[in-house]
């Protein structure tokens, strides 16, 4: 594998880059889903994202990635050392077995020397971090059941043959796809807290610069990445800032109010819709630098975290992003 | 080398595999050939060869059970694709979406050439997915054997050291903005191709006979616009001096090396004359079949009939069929412990390791809608219909029917879409259909039946749709003729009702009209009259008409 792509490097798509972002500063928003055209660098944003996230502090050896000894799951052997780790961002692939993602018997240990021991999937080892899946909608429905289930209780239950393990599985899922290769169905697009729609630039010198950069990345990755390395680093400090600002973001009675009207005349499901939404527009708000949240970081976010949550008129071409403008105008003004 | 000017796929194919070995970031190559001399005279490089059939163990390899159990350690076996050299496909065209993404995934990651063989029949083709990631793609299916020469092996160059200048790229992006290609893999391959056939041609920067001949051969197969030929260069640089008339001779454009001297005309034409005759034609199918590969149809899970899928726990139920080599492989890891808890020798299987065969079978409605678009049907008519489809098609939807849409008017019928899942597609095609001209009804039934059939061999179950007004008036080779208009629409509708096609008929005239209800009668189908049609009552009463 060679060096991704700098983030920072990435041209235009500034709307997909802003989610990424949303989601690196507020974890708990719930993760990015990227819809998109080929070739419109859905992937590359996606890999490039790993690069952006501060690193975490975990326990050494500890298959889920604990911030505390005591956190470590019984069936582990851990170290009691603290070190710093970059976040992972683990990729599912679409082949991945059941085994491999739940997590099953190390057979190693069971061939050899007959004990009954867990070997960890990918979902522990996406703890506290991003799980990836490229071409989600292309994704087995019994993989994507289990990954509901798990996405939404934050624990992984292996059950087997007196193997009974759970462990933390808390991680923010990140997809890519194309729409013409499938729907993805509502149960799973409700678990991504943003959704943004790629295409490609329209304007003719961007796409110059996109072929130009990319160019240049793969003439001489080594020197491309250099020179991008700073910019990549400034981003990834702006978050830690965001972060910390976070936390004194002070938000109004009227942004509340503002919030919940949006999502009510969206006839948005559920209230996951206000949640993230609410999420979304303070962590857009402490990127800005701003100290208490307005209806412009609301309406900035709007679009990203309610789109994929409407009812889908499978005859309004214009697409959902395009009503949910509609109806920002007209509640927000 | 290639003469661009001229449509020549066998010596693009040969350039276009020169290109690959110089450099392999340029993806790769997809042949359309059928299997046979022309293609085997090819000089493919050594490559690990794949099959769509191939399953994960395969390809990325896995658990070695057997040396497992014998060693008493994990042994794990490579895949294919853990082999090095490029990767060949045969048989792209039946490449399932699955198998193109985990492919993609792992182009993306390695940067190694893949060739796909396509052998696919009409709309056919490899999916997009993979198609994308390869810079070329060359049609052999018309190439006479006796062009088939393969000239001798010469050395590679290397693609280092090659300069471009700097409005290469401009040059370049403006030629697939002209041919309305979106997507950014294209231009980064016509550069990376430009320099490789710089490298082959021994120079030390990129000409304009190197850009037109990589945007030839990369961009003619993705072009989904022809632009207009006076166009494109009065707005890019309005430059007085008409273009020279020499149309890309390399010879005389080598000496003038980095100046752009290229008209971006000429560029444009040096991909128009690879691109096509029926581009236009092709372009609605391509939409709408990309990304899938279509030589596959439409996948259903079952456990009895189909594709072998890999096989899942499962409980043995009513119908469900055990994989007693995936049970035993899942139970094998956990023989020694049971038996230690047991105190049992022989073998131990559990109900957890039972493993159920699962198949993948292809078995989805299509409803092909045909359409009277006449002057007979008239404009409000027209437009009621259109209504009618319309609701159809969210209910095709709610079902995940697929959908089809023949439009027939003045001489011919026309298929605006070949079956697709793509609502917003049909929709707009369908917004877009013009009317007016005579009603060449049995034109509109054989194009039905013609697609009707390709549909089933792709493993759809078709249902025609017809709605016209019946007033057949156009004979099937394209004359006025009231009266064989109406035997030759009979004898298609014979042809259909053969054929097996289950059919529905919705009379969209003022009145009901006998030889509608007698068309119907030979369809075997159902008769709508629907002298006031109103796109609600319609779909209702088709709704009822379809339940099996």
């Amino acid at each position: 594998m060679t060096a991704p792509f700098p983030f920072s490097a990435i041209v235009a798509q500034e709307e997909m880059k802003l989610a990424m972002i949303l989601t690196a500063i507020d974890p708990t928003i719930g993760g990015v889903l990227v819809f998109g055209d080929r070739g419109t660098g859905k992937s590359t944003a996606v890999r490039a994202l790993a690069a952006l996230l501060p690193p975490i502090t975990v326990v050494q050896g500890c298959p889920v990635n604990s911030a505390r000894t005591a956190d470590v799951p019984d069936w582990a052997t851990a170290t009691t050392t603290l070190t710093e780790v970059p976040t992972p961002v683990i990729d599912l692939p679409l082949g991945a077995s059941e085994d491999r993602v739940t997590g099953a018997l190390d057979i190693e240990r069971a061939l050899a020397r007959g004990e009954k021991a867990f070997q960890a999937g990918l979902l522990a080892r996406a703890n506290r971090g991003y799980l990836y899946i490229d071409e989600v909608n292309l994704l087995e429905d019994h993989i994507v059941d289990l990954l509901l289930d798990v996405a939404q209780s934050g624990v992984n239950v292996v059950e087997r043959d007196g193997l009974s393990v759970r462990h933390a599985a808390r991680f923010v899922l990140v997809g890519s796809g194309n729409p013409e290769e499938g729907e993805l169905r509502p149960q799973l697009l409700d678990r991504f807290g943003l959704s943004v729609d790629v295409a490609s630039p329209r304007d003719i010198d961007t796409r110059i610069e996109v072929i130009r950069r990319r160019d240049d990345y793969e003439n001489d990755t080594t020197a491309f990445m250099l020179r991008w390395q700073a910019e990549d680093a400034a981003i990834r400090d702006r978050i830690l800032t965001a972060r910390t600002a976070l936390k004194d973001l002070t938000t109004s009675e009227a942004d509340l109010r503002d919030v919940a009207a949006l999502c009510l005349a969206l006839g948005s499901d559920g209230l996951r819709g206000e949640l993230t939404l609410l999420k979304a527009a303070r962590a857009y708000a402490a990127w800005l630098d701003d100290t208490a949240l307005t209806r412009s970081h609301i309406r900035a976010t709007a679009t990203m975290a309610l789109r994929h949550r409407l009812r889908r008129d499978p005859l309004d071409e214009a697409g959902s992003g395009a009503r949910v403008g509609r109806i920002l105008a007209e509640t927000l003004g | 080398m290639a003469d661009v000017a001229t449509p020549d796929p066998w010596g693009n194919a040969l350039l276009a595999l020169r290109l690959l070995a110089i450099d392999p970031g340029l993806g790769g190559l997809c042949i359309r050939a059928r299997s046979g001399p022309v293609r085997d005279a090819l000089p493919l490089p050594e490559a690990v060869r794949l099959h769509p059939a191939m399953g994960d163990d395969a390809l990325f390899g896995g658990l070695d059970l057997t040396a497992t159990l014998a060693a008493g350690r994990v042994v794990q076996r490579g895949g294919l694709l853990d082999r090095d050299g490029p990767l060949l496909l045969s048989m792209a065209e039946r490449c399932a979406r699955d198998m193109a993404a985990k492919l993609a995934l792992h182009l993306d990651g390695t940067r190694r050439a893949l060739i796909l063989l396509d052998e696919g029949t009409e709309d056919q083709a490899p999916p997009a997915t993979l198609t994308e990631r390869l810079a070329f793609h060359v049609d052999l299916t018309d190439v006479a054997m006796a062009v088939a020469v393969v000239p001798p092996p010469a050395p590679l160059p290397t693609v280092a050291n090659i300069t471009t200048a700097p409005g290469r790229i401009a040059q370049i992006v403006a030629a697939t903005e002209a041919f309305g290609i979106d997507s950014a893999r294209a231009p980064t391959f016509a550069l990376r191709a430009a320099r490789a056939h710089a490298a082959l041609m021994g120079r030390a920067a990129v000409t304009d006979d190197d850009i037109s001949v990589a945007c030839a051969l990369t961009l003619a197969h993705r072009a989904t616009r022809i632009p207009a030929p006076p166009e494109p260069e009065v707005e890019e640089q309005p430059d007085d001096a008409p273009p020279p008339d020499q149309d890309g001779a390399d010879d005389n454009t080598t000496p003038e090396n980095d100046s752009l001297q290229i008209p971006d005309e000429l560029l444009l034409e040096a991909v128009r004359a690879l691109i096509p005759d029926d581009l236009l034609a092709r372009l609605a199918a391509q939409k709408a079949r990309s990304g899938k590969g279509d030589g596959t149809g439409a996948a259903r899970l079952g456990n009895r009939r189909g594709r072998p899928l890999p096989s899942r726990a499962g409980r043995l139920q009513d119908g469900a069929r055990i994989d007693i080599a995936a049970t035993l492989r899942t139970a094998a890891p956990w023989q020694t412990i049971r038996r230690a808890e047991t105190g049992r020798i022989g073998l131990h299987i559990r109900t957890g390791d039972i493993q159920i065969r699962r198949f993948a079978e292809t078995s989805d409605r299509v409803l092909i809608f045909a359409v009277d678009a006449s002057g007979s049907a008239a404009l409000a008519r027209l437009a009621e219909a259109k209504g009618a489809v319309e609701i159809l098609l969210t209910q095709a939807y709610a079902r995940r029917d697929h959908v089809a849409l023949i439009a027939f008017r003045g001489t011919d019928a026309e298929t605006l879409l070949p079956p697709t899942r793509s609502l917003v597609q049909t929709k707009r095609r369908l917004a877009a259909l013009p009317g007016g001209g005579g009603t060449p009804l049995a034109a509109g039934l054989d194009a039905a039946l013609a697609l009707g059939v390709q549909a089933k061999r792709r493993g759809m179950t078709p249902t025609l749709c017809l709605l016209t007004d019946g007033r057949a008036n156009i004979a099937r080779d394209g004359q006025p003729d009231r009266a064989r208009a109406a035997t030759d629409a009979q004898a298609a509708a014979r042809l259909i009702r053969a054929s097996g096609m289950d059919a529905l008929v919705i009379d969209t005239g003022n009145r009901p009209s006998d030889a509608l209800r007698q068309l119907a009668s030979t369809l075997a189908a159902p008769y709508l009259p629907m002298p006031r049609a109103d796109a609600a009552r319609l779909s209702q009463a088709v709704g009822a008409a379809l339940v099996p």
